[in-house]
């Protein structure tokens, strides 16, 4: 039977009248905590912000053909050679083509499968971009610019001209931005494009294309997948890549494996892609929590001490409540309740603090040519950091007010009234 | 007459810094409506024992009984709730709670053993102030009243929740005399108009005399 009016009305009196230590112990959690979700905040939209530039490029499921040796050469077939060591020299890659067989097949059955968000058809080509004498190595891209609208951010990348004026023109082409540059061309130019075969075609240029990643942004350009097909003298059905978003990002590595299977085509998954890339980000977290555990540590460190002078201080008080029928665990809950109240203000104090700070660095302005859709900071404001950051107040706060607590309720009140 | 307190061959040492034997052998009881004083000289054992019989210290071997039931060997929980609700404490110094006013501070025990509603506390705190004349002090801070005053207000707060049983532990040792005659008359009426136990340990020969009983004790044993 715990009576929590009185306890609380104790711990109430004794955080009241020692107001200097308590704002002291609280300002330590406030701390701690607005650092944490200051750091966290920050660093996971910076974190998001990269991974849009990189990840949100690559499609989740991304199906071509590769060229590359038979895994198995003829002579392993034939069984006479059983057994013998059997050697080839200088392998060369399969014979094979860039289409995709049956690619209109595959595409509409992965639209119907209900797991898959959209699959884009690209027909990859190599190009030159010709301008005056000199000619510039390249590739052009034909896509569906509607499906890729829907399904990535490419409309992010567009900084001049809009995907529908791709799509209207028959003759358009989306020019990548460091192209433009190098060539001096912009929007309503026309741009001499050759193919490897040698054929020239003008295009008209409805668009500049940056994704903030140079190497792309130097080579790159889109167009319509049915003027890309033209170009190349091709049928309608000449698909080079599928690229394939899934409503679930985890789906992608086993529907990857099965796809290779299903349709003995290569089919590499986002992760596979970037794997690199993950590190970076779990890194960052890293630092973002060990600096936030730190400061909470300090924080606790600071409760830790206010409180045991506190109960040094009321040594007389804690023997009195005994004698008068307060039991230990009374005595105790006094004592954490004021740790507790000390990191639930402290605590809610700093997720304000976080929200501020974060709000204002959400306002620097952060412009760079790199990140054509960035204007300032980017910041998370993901609700469950400020879950977790209270929860981490309470945990710190709870073990640096048991240590203390449980020694004021072992204190013997006959040693301490009898003062030896 | 029924028996509120007995002790049954109690036994104690302190262990520290060397074995040493407080009590030897202690049997004694206090009956209902008693008011008894415990004398001896400084060492005799005394306080020892009234802390043994609030049971507050536990470390001993022998019996002790509140209200003829068996106190030995309960459970810490159960030991502070049977304080709470039977045995009244009063000590030499004062002990109040200085950041809390003088009317929560005899409060406090009721607010724990939780029987009544907070008004009705509130109206026992108060009569218990009328009755040792320091109603006027309720709302002022417990640091702020008189040395006389606080121990009056200490034995409002022993009595707050009627216990059977009133113990001091030499309640006028820090007082002039003039409050110090004043604690016995106190103690002396709620002997005579509620019918209180009352055991008291003391040095004053003069308190002591007006008991109904002196218990005299000497190197840890009870003289006759």
């Amino acid at each position: 039977m715990t009576n929590w009016k009185v306890i609380l009305s104790i711990a109430k009196t004794h955080l009241l009248t020692k107001m200097k230590s308590t704002v002291t112990a609280s300002l330590g959690v406030t701390f701690g905590i607005g650092a944490y979700i200051t750091l966290v905040s920050f660093m996971t939209g910076l974190n998001g912000m990269l991974d849009d530039l990189v990840l949100n490029q690559t499609p989740h499921i991304h199906m071509y053909n590769e060229i590359a040796p038979s895994a198995e050469q003829p002579i392993s077939l034939y069984d006479k050679f059983d057994g013998g060591l059997n050697v080839v020299h200088s392998v060369k890659p399969k014979q094979n083509q860039l289409k995709i067989h049956n690619a209109l097949p595959i595409l509409n059955y992965l639209k119907d499968k209900e797991n898959v968000k959209g699959a884009t058809p690209q027909l990859r080509t190599q190009i030159f971009y010709l301008s005056g004498s000199s000619e510039l190595g390249g590739n052009l891209v034909g896509v569906d610019i509607m499906e890729e609208v829907r399904l990535s951010n490419i409309q992010d990348n567009i900084v001049e001209g809009s995907p529908e004026a791709l799509k209207n023109n028959e003759n358009g082409i989306l020019l990548g931005s460091g192209l433009a540059k190098k060539m001096s061309l912009g929007v309503g130019n026309r741009v001499q494009i050759s193919t490897v075969k040698g054929t020239v075609f003008p295009l008209k240029i409805i668009g500049i294309y940056q994704s903030g990643i140079a190497e792309i942004d130097n080579v790159q350009s889109f167009a319509n997948l049915k003027t890309v097909q033209r170009i190349q003298g091709e049928p309608e059905n000449y698909i080079t890549d599928i690229n394939i978003k899934l409503y679930d990002l985890k789906e992608a590595e086993p529907m990857a494996r099965k796809l290779e299977k299903q349709f003995k085509i290569k089919a590499t998954d986002i992760n596979e892609a970037n794997a690199q890339f993950e590190t970076g980000t779990n890194i960052r977290n890293i630092i973002t929590y060990a600096v936030s555990i730190t400061l909470l540590i300090v924080a606790g460190f600071g409760i830790y001490n206010i409180l045991n002078m506190l109960i040094y201080e009321k040594m007389k008080d804690i023997a009195i409540l005994k004698a008068t029928g307060f039991s230990g665990k009374d005595v105790q809950l006094i004592f954490m309740s004021q740790a507790m109240l000390i990191g639930v203000a402290g605590g809610i104090v700093g997720l304000i603090i976080g929200f501020f700070l974060s709000r204002i660095i959400d306002n620097i302005p952060f412009e760079t040519e790199a990140l054509p859709t960035i204007s300032t900071f980017p910041v998370n404001y993901n609700l469950w950091y400020y879950v977790i950051g209270i929860v981490f107040a309470l945990i710190s706060t709870f073990i640096a007010g048991y240590l203390p607590s449980n020694k004021a309720r072992k204190i013997d009140p006959v040693r301490i009234i009898r003062g030896t | 007459m029924g028996t509120v307190l007995e002790t049954k061959n109690i036994n104690k040492h302190f262990r520290k810094p060397v074995d040493f034997h407080v009590l030897k052998d202690i049997s004694f009881s206090v009956q209902e409506g008693e008011f008894a004083s415990i004398m001896g000289k400084s060492g005799s054992g005394k306080s020892t024992l009234l802390y043994i019989l609030s049971t507050m210290d536990t470390d001993y071997e022998g019996q002790l009984f509140l209200n003829e039931e068996l106190v030995t060997g309960k459970h810490q929980k159960e030991l502070s709730q049977l304080r709470n609700r039977h045995i009244g404490f009063v000590f030499q110094f004062h002990y109040l709670l200085s950041e809390f006013s003088v009317l929560e501070n005899v409060m406090l025990p009721a607010k724990k053993l939780a029987s009544k509603s907070y008004e009705e506390i509130e109206h026992d705190a108060m009569e218990k102030l009328k009755m040792l004349k320091i109603e006027h002090l309720a709302q002022k801070r417990a640091s702020r009243v008189s040395g006389g005053e606080k121990q009056r207000v200490a034995i409002a707060r022993a009595l707050i929740n009627n216990p059977d049983i009133l113990m001091g532990d030499e309640p006028t040792g820090n007082l002039d005399s003039y409050n110090a005659e004043n604690v016995f008359q106190i103690f002396k009426r709620l002997k005579e108009e509620e019918g209180l136990s009352l055991l008291v340990v003391t040095h004053d020969m003069d308190f002591a005399k007006r008991t109904d009983r002196i218990i005299v004790m000497e190197d840890g044993t009870i003289l006759d």
